[in-house]
């Protein structure tokens, strides 16, 4: 399934498996349900993620965050928001690592999911034909800046705001 | 009021861009139109019955006299010369062409408007009483808080895609005017018994729709300086939690009812804990940056009451009346907050044609320091009015048939479009409310009767307020034809209460025969003094059902 | 993709709002055998049978899909001096306008009288 990310295509590194046998997967990713047994298989140069859906409880995800290199939230429809909060979810509790948005997203989210700590979208054959990845580039700047602080986005209005406000204190003294 | 700076002008004309952008991917079919509804919805573009809608936000229902005359312009060249004004303070258009709509935006962003959020699954346009900054009874202006939320809301990455649409207001009087307990969440500014500070009382999980209920608080007391975290908080907790699996069980009402009141607090006080505050919150110099735009208009040092006024009443009593019944009490002495009412007789309650914006634009520059309010009652008011002016806004509004002395009474009837316009709805609205405005032309029998809300909804989705109307009335289909539920007892104040269904469904004819009998119920036991509300409140319903039922000719 | 809706009882019309201007049309004959948009109720095709249901059915969702429409679905209709007219009062309102403002939508003539076709 296609895969892009805030700069375009990008060639996925990943290999699902169906079940918790990983093998020698260099990069390997799990279903839920199956990373409990998955993960003490894993030696020191294979990298485990895993896909959650978007009901996953924070209070389990969190326990393992720190031993997964990816976590990829499944997007049933573009019109469940669940992953968006998830995501704040995720990186709010320090998870570091890549984040990814799963489902037939539209690209006129793709701003919000970059701003809610998605790194990438792995999107539905079907949906990425429609919606070819220009459209996608072209809608994330549609809007150049959010009014929303904490979103990734250091130059939102508000704090734009502040520093126009500091750098005229600065001026007048 | 609060005036766009070049952030917030360039934030507006990217968002109508982006709608461009989007009716063209919709055309060459990047998008499908199930995907497309959403996206038009967050601009306010709905199909209704007979064409396309547009809903224009009017942010806590304030308006320049520039914004009003724009919408007058919009109404005229790609309208059909009128506009409505809703209960939630917006403005809807019934009949724009889709392929007209950026060029609408266009000119709506020249005034510093537009219509995001003003539909969809996302945080509505903020709404708050429409006697902020004026009302004797008001402990802070609610304005900044409303702005506040409106700029946080806009485009939230996180909250655009909710389980259902979500609706704030805020109130900053003792007094309710803004109906905080049927909304989602509902902010009253209040101060700390102990320390006086001002800070919010929160309520969550009001609304009307199919399953009407009272907000419940959830915070007595938060810190001003804390709203945004405390809303995303909030937000993330529904966000995440509400229910998907059924339309009609999506508000956040139904999952603060199926946990309680209680496990909701506690999730979104943890959530709130957890939050790292100073990173959400606005800094305290951008809520002063934004309060400083509400600063009261300079007033003149003006006697308590006018002396030209209470001379022109003696000598016109149809003026007289007028000015008893329209105006509210005002901060500053000598002056008044003035309700225009959008309730002739014979128009559909909240039209209001281009021509008479026009005019009500005009005589704000002239007499109200160039602004307006809508009430959610679907009137316009005139916040800054000197009481001596009031004569000769009397006369300029009546030459335009917006003279007439019926706010607070029994014809000011809240209606929302129903079946003429609502692809939703079960029967009509408007009709129902001409003709009871009718039967109840009398201005002295309607001064006799007094204060008295009746509200009409076409359909379940309550848009009318029916619920939360003295007298509500509810339009259904019963076997193929139009039939009307009558409620009792609601109540959309401070007292919030939903209301009560007296008997079985009426054919439209019968309703103002009802409503009659309902009145005449009232009359007849009231105690000197008494309102409308306070005898039902008093006696119960049982007095009007029997009343009620003797004469109703169900048509079920 | 928005699908048609099910079938209603016959005799019936298929209406729809037009994509751009919102304007409610009817599916009416053409000049040749192929249907074509009509602003004007009078001049709705009546489906009196399975197959010609069937024909206007599939002429909805090729013009969905074809994006020059939306909500479009058929509608029961009784013969009244000639026209059809829906049997339902909501249906019935959506030929006419609002019941409010005889001066505006159909039953003022919006749309149909300049030129027949859409
Ligand atoms: C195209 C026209 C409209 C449509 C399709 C529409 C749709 C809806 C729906 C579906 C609901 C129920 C929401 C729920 O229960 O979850 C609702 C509620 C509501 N609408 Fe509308 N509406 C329309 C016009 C209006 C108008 C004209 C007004 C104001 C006069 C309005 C104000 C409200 C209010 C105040 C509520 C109830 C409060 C609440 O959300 O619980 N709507 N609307
Ligand atoms: S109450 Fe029903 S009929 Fe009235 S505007 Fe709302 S959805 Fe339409």
């Amino acid at each position: 399934m296609p895969l892009l990310d805030r700069n375009g295509t990008k060639i996925d590194a990943w290999t699902r498996s169906e079940g918790p046998a990983i093998g020698n997967l260099s990069q390997a990713l799990v279903p839920w349900e199956a990373l409990a047994e998955a993960l003490p298989q894993k030696t020191r140069d294979q990298r485990i993620g895993v896909i959650v859906p978007n009901t996953v409880r924070i209070a389990e995800l969190k326990l393992v965050l720190r031993q997964l290199s990816l976590v990829a939230v499944a997007f049933p429809a573009y019109s469940d928001g669940r992953g968006f909060s998830l995501a704040k979810h995720i990186r709010n509790h320090g998870f570091t690592g890549t984040l990814r948005a799963s489902g037939p997203l539209i690209a006129d989210q793709f701003a919000y999911a970059l701003s809610c700590g998605f790194d990438e979208i792995e999107l539905p054959d079907t949906l990425a034909a429609r919606q070819p990845v220009e459209q996608w580039l072209k809608a994330r700047d549609l809007i150049s800046h959010g009014y929303q602080r904490g979103y990734g986005d250091s130059r939102n209005i508000l704090d734009q705001r502040r520093a126009a406000r500091a750098a005229d204190q600065v001026r007048a003294s | 009021m609060y005036r766009y700076d070049e952030f917030d002008e360039r934030f507006v004309r990217e968002r109508v861009g982006q709608f461009r952008d989007q009716v063209a991917r919709r055309l060459d079919g990047s998008l499908t139109e199930d995907e497309f509804k959403p996206l038009r919805l967050k601009n306010g573009v709905y199909l209704q019955l007979h064409a396309y809608m547009l809903r224009i936000a009017i942010p806590y229902g304030t308006l320049s006299s520039r914004q009003l005359r724009q919408l007058a312009l919009i109404g005229e060249r790609y309208d059909r010369g009128y506009g409505h004004f809703t209960t939630r303070q917006n403005l809807q258009f019934n009949w724009p062409k889709l392929r007209d709509i950026p060029a609408i935006l266009d000119l709506l962003a020249d005034v510093e408007m537009h219509g995001i959020q003003t539909s969809g699954n996302c945080i509505r346009n903020v709404t708050a009483d429409h006697f902020a900054g004026v009302a004797q009874d008001e402990i802070e202006d609610p304005r900044p808080t409303a702005e506040l939320i409106r700029q946080w809301s806009s485009l939230h990455p996180e909250f655009s895609y909710l389980p259902r649409k979500f609706k704030i207001a805020v109130t900053g009087a003792e007094h309710d005017r803004a109906v905080i307990k049927a909304h989602d969440i509902g902010l009253r500014l209040r101060r700390h018994p102990d320390t006086g500070a001002v800070g919010y009382e929160i309520s969550v999980g009001g609304g009307l729709g199919r399953t009407p209920m009272i907000g419940k608080v959830v915070r007595d007391h938060l810190p001003k300086g804390d709203l945004l975290a405390y809303l995303e908080a909030i937000m993330r907790v529904y966000n995440l939690e509400g229910r998907r699996d059924n339309k009609y069980k999506a508000r956040v009402k139904i999952l603060v009812h199926e946990i309680g009141a209680e496990e909701f607090t506690r999730r979104v006080e943890e959530e709130f804990a957890r939050l790292d505050g100073p990173s959400v919150n606005a800094d305290p110099a951008e809520v002063e940056r934004i309060a400083a735009y509400f600063a009261p208009p300079a007033y003149e040092t003006l006697p308590e009451t006018s002396r030209t006024l209470d001379a022109m009443k003696a000598a016109n009593p149809a003026f007289a009346r007028w000015a008893e019944v329209n105006t509210a009490p005002h901060k500053a002495p000598g002056y008044t907050a003035l309700t225009i009412s959008l309730k002739p007789l014979g128009q559909a309650p909240g039209d209001a044609t281009s021509d008479q914006m026009r005019l009500v634009a005009d005589i704000a520059d002239e007499f109200s320091h160039s602004e307006i309010r809508v009430t959610h009652a679907q009137n316009l008011v005139l916040p800054y009015v000197r009481q001596r002016d009031l004569f000769a806004i009397w006369q300029r509004l009546g030459e335009a048939g917006l003279a007439s002395a019926n706010v607070g009474l029994i014809t000011d009837i809240i209606a929302c479009p129903g079946l003429d316009y609502c692809a939703l709805a079960t029967a009509r609205s408007i009709p129902i409310a001409q003709a009871i405005q009718q039967r109840f032309a009398d201005a002295a029998r309607e001064a006799e009767i007094g204060a008295l809300n009746i509200k009409i909804s076409g359909c379940i989705n309550a848009c009318g307020h029916h619920h939360v109307g003295h007298i509500g009335i509810l339009g259904l289909e019963k076997r193929g034809i139009e039939s009307y539920q009558i409620t009792l007892g609601g109540d959309a104040t401070e007292n919030a209460a939903i209301g009560e269904i007296l008997g079985p469904g009426l054919p439209a004819e019968e309703v103002p025969d009802a409503i009659e009998r309902i009145v005449g119920v009232y009359l007849a036991q009231r105690v000197e003094g008494e309102s409308f509300i306070d005898t039902v409140r008093r006696i119960g319903l049982a007095p009007f059902k029997s009343a009620f039922q003797e004469a109703a000719h169900a048509v079920a | 993709m928005a699908a048609v809706p099910k079938r209603p009882p016959l005799p019936a019309i298929l209406l729809a709002n037009d994509l751009l201007d919102g304007d409610v049309v009817f599916a009416s004959g053409g000049a040749t055998d192929a249907i074509v948009w009509t602003r004007d109720p009078a001049l709705a095709l009546v489906a009196t049978d399975d197959a010609a249901a069937t024909v206007l059915e599939s002429f909805a969702a090729a013009e969905l899909a074809g994006n020059r429409v939306v909500d479009a679905y058929l509608v029961d209709v009784e013969i009244q001096s000639g026209a059809p007219v829906p049997r339902h009062f909501r249906e019935r309102f959506k030929t006419l306008g609002p019941s409010n403002r005889p001066d505006l939508g159909k039953q003022a003539g919006d749309g149909i009288e300049n030129g027949r076709r859409a």
